[in-house]
């Protein structure tokens, strides 16, 4: 530890520096690690608020699943001590949306990459929110695909340099939490892993809140999209969060275009009610079939 | 296990090989299915969705077949049985989730029924042109069970199979319709419950607290390669990855797990082809010529044959009803006391490369092509037997 960070640590409530283990270790797989992601990568950051998400939450941890897709967050699922699936690349959402169906009872949390929800899942997160399916999507969005070695990406901003963009890409990236918002989903919010208290507030609240909920989780790839621009490092990536960050909860998803070292709006942006696909198949069936509709057995005393 | 009644229409019924296929899955158990309409499989799912609601089961048509074809896994994940039907360009979708399915172990069943391709093809014509991509239509090595029903009834009859076979092995099964079969309406007996013999999903017996982990053989029998089963919310904590894992079911990329756990998926159907394997055979105890055949074909033969035979000629039948694993062991006796085998499929030449492998060279091997749209003119099947007999 440098003197002059040891200068700066002045407040008096801050947690200590060190510690005999993780505080979050009791929700990860330990005999997984060391993990696979590099010195300063956002992936973990955002783990962590997760971990302690659900810690905080009402949730029984048994009655959560975890489903990740392909990349460097699609590892994530193999490194949490919860019921995990590493599916296959972009197709975390629809098999959430059979395990959902199959065992309503569980909370079901897809966790991602941009590149494997946006680009190659892309369609299913359209039908998926647009279902309102229960379920909770979290996005690493690290503006580029790691895993591969740092190629372009549906999030890539404009101009910027990716691997198979060498001279900056030409093309419009997708603003998430209006696409989320457009399709129907009923929480979307944007934080930075800079942002740990707020992101694991509202990771919480996503979880708790039925229907189908997305966070977008801004976060560093040190490794490549941050050095190939010459941004720096990882610490250099949370400090210009810090600064760009413009926390407007509220705010017409509209407006959160993410550009290069523009303005990144950060806040809960959506939060209405909606019936669920669950609910609303079972009161449409009785409607319909009345006596006749047998309910699947796992749905009963879950889905009202 | 007798079937549960709620899924089994018990009856004499008038029922097209699409909807026969549908029965069959609820007798059998299944209650969720996940599916994306390609005709001429439609019917299959369209009847599902129909009868789920008084069954106690879940449709959902998903946004495209691989969607469909990995809802399925997490529906199994998630404790029910499950299957997915489509056809030719659908199939081609699904193969990269049939090989999760293979690598993660998932039992499920998935029908194709065949139409004459490659790409779009003949949406509404028949064939069996999909019968090696059944076999290597996923990346990398594995071995498959397929099954090829030749009736209505046998869609019914073979999809209860099916879903057995899965169960028991832990695996993906495929069913190998076409179109002739999955549209012709024949009388199709669906008998009470207590006579559908069931194979039950195998759960591990560890309790919550226990340390369970999804590919160990701690709790299997020797010699026997099925890992028992979890689903969520059990209190096991599966980690489950397509990558090659271990038997905790952690990642292990490396060239020894590599070739232990593709050891193990390929031996534990290997090892029980008998188990796995049924044929049906006709007259090839004496005979000179045997002709080879499966699905619709093997009905379409029976006239060829049936001339042949009135005419004095020694002409055996073997069916293909277990496509995949391949009957080698029998075909192999075969080769070494006939002069021919006569293999008509609706295709340019598929299976008929497996007798050859198999015949070794001893026998005369005539493949009767056709390719596909309409079945072949028994004529032609005819004029081969006889060709072969020289
Ligand atoms: C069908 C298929 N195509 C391509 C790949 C290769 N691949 C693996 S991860 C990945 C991109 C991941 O990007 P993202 O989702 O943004 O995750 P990150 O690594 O950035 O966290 C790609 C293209 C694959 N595994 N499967
Ligand atoms: S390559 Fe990028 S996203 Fe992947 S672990 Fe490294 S820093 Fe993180
Ligand atoms: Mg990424």
């Amino acid at each position: 530890m440098s003197e002059s960070y040891e200068a700066t640590v002045t407040d008096p409530v801050s947690a200590p520096m060190t510690c005999d283990s993780n505080p979050v270790e009791e929700w990860l797989r330990m005999d997984r690690m060391p993990h696979i992601w590099c010195p300063g990568c956002g992936i973990g950051t955002s783990v962590n608020c997760f971990t302690r998400a659900i810690e905080e939450s009402s949730l029984d941890r048994k009655n959560i699943a975890i489903v990740s897709g392909i990349g460097c967050t699609g590892r994530v699922a193999g490194y949490l001590l919860l019921d995990s699936f590493h599916t296959t690349h972009g197709r975390a959402l629809p098999f959430a949306t059979g395990l959902k169906l199959a065992s309503p009872k569980t909370k079901v949390v897809v966790y991602s990459g941009d590149g494997d929800l946006f680009a190659i899942g892309g369609n299913h997160f359209i039908h998926a929110a647009r279902r309102n399916l229960d379920m909770t999507v979290l996005c690493v969005n690290n503006f580029n695909y790691g895993m591969t070695g740092g190629q372009v990406a549906p999030t890539t901003p404009e101009f910027a340099i990716a691997s198979t963009t060498p001279y900056g890409s030409v093309e419009r990236p997708f603003n998430l939490p209006y696409l989320a918002q457009s399709c129907g989903a009923v929480y979307v919010a944007r934080w930075t892993v800079y942002h740990v208290k707020q992101l694991q507030r509202s990771i919480r609240e996503a979880l708790e809140k039925p229907g189908f909920t997305f966070i977008e989780m801004v976060a560093p790839c040190p490794t490549l999209f941050v050095r190939r621009n010459r941004l720096g490092d990882g610490l250099a990536a949370l400090e210009s969060y810090e600064e760009n960050a413009v926390i407007k909860n509220g705010a017409d998803t509209r407006e959160c275009d993410l550009g290069m070292g523009g303005p990144i709006v950060c806040g809960k942006f959506v939060d209405i009610d909606r019936p669920s696909y669950l609910s609303n198949q079972v009161a449409h069936l009785r409607k319909v079939l009345g006596d006749r509709y047998v309910m699947p057995d796992a749905w009963q005393g879950v889905v009202q | 296990m007798n079937a549960d009644p709620r899924g089994v229409l018990t009856g004499s019924h008038f029922l097209d090989g699409d909807h026969a296929a549908a029965e069959g899955a609820l007798a059998a158990g299944a209650n969720f299915s996940a599916g994306y309409p390609i005709t001429p499989s439609t019917e299959v799912v369209e009847r599902l969705a129909g009868r789920f609601p008084f069954t106690g089961g879940t449709f959902i048509q998903m946004e495209d077949e691989l969607a469909a074809s990995i809802a399925i896994q997490g529906a199994v994940w998630g404790g029910s049985k499950a299957l997915t039907v489509t056809s030719g360009p659908g199939f081609s979708l699904m193969m990269e989730h049939l090989g999760y399915g293979i690598m993660t172990e998932t039992p499920f069943v998935l029908v194709d029924v065949q139409r004459g391709g490659p790409s779009t093809g003949l949406p509404t014509m028949p064939a069996q042109a999909d019968m090696m991509q059944a076999r290597w239509g996923s990346h990398g090595d594995y071995e498959i069970i397929a099954l090829a029903p030749s009736s209505p009834q046998e869609c019914f009859n073979l999809m209860i199979r099916a879903f057995n076979l899965s169960e028991k092995y832990r695996t993906p099964v495929l069913l190998m319709m076409d179109e002739c079969v999955g549209h012709m309406l024949e009388r199709v007996v669906i008998p009470s419950p207590e006579k559908i013999q069931i194979e039950p999903r195998r759960y591990t017996r560890k309790g919550p607290d226990e340390q369970y982990w999804p590919y160990s053989l701690e709790e299997c029998n020797n010699g026997d390669l099925v890992p028992p089963l979890t689903k969520v919310g059990e209190g096991h904590f599966p980690h489950i990855t397509g990558l090659t894992h271990d038997d905790r079911g952690y990642p292990a990329m490396n060239a020894k797990s590599q070739a232990v756990l593709l050891g193990r998926l390929v031996d534990k159907i290997r090892n029980n082809a008998d188990d796995i394997i049924t044929i049906e055979e006709d007259g090839t105890d004496d005979a000179d010529v045997i002709v080879v055949s499966y699905g619709i074909t093997a009905r379409v033969c029976q006239p060829a044959i049936s001339r042949a035979r009135a005419e004095g000629h020694k002409v055996g039948f073997l069916r293909l009803v277990t496509v995949w694993p391949f009957p080698e062991k029998r075909i192999r006796e075969l080769a070494g006391r006939v002069s021919a085998f006569v293999v008509p499929e609706m295709n340019l030449g598929q299976i008929v490369r497996e007798v050859e492998r198999c015949s070794q060279g001893r026998p005369k091997v005539r493949g009767v092509t056709h390719a596909g749209g309409a079945v072949h003119d028994p004529e032609e099947i005819y004029n081969a037997i006889r060709e072969v007999m020289g």
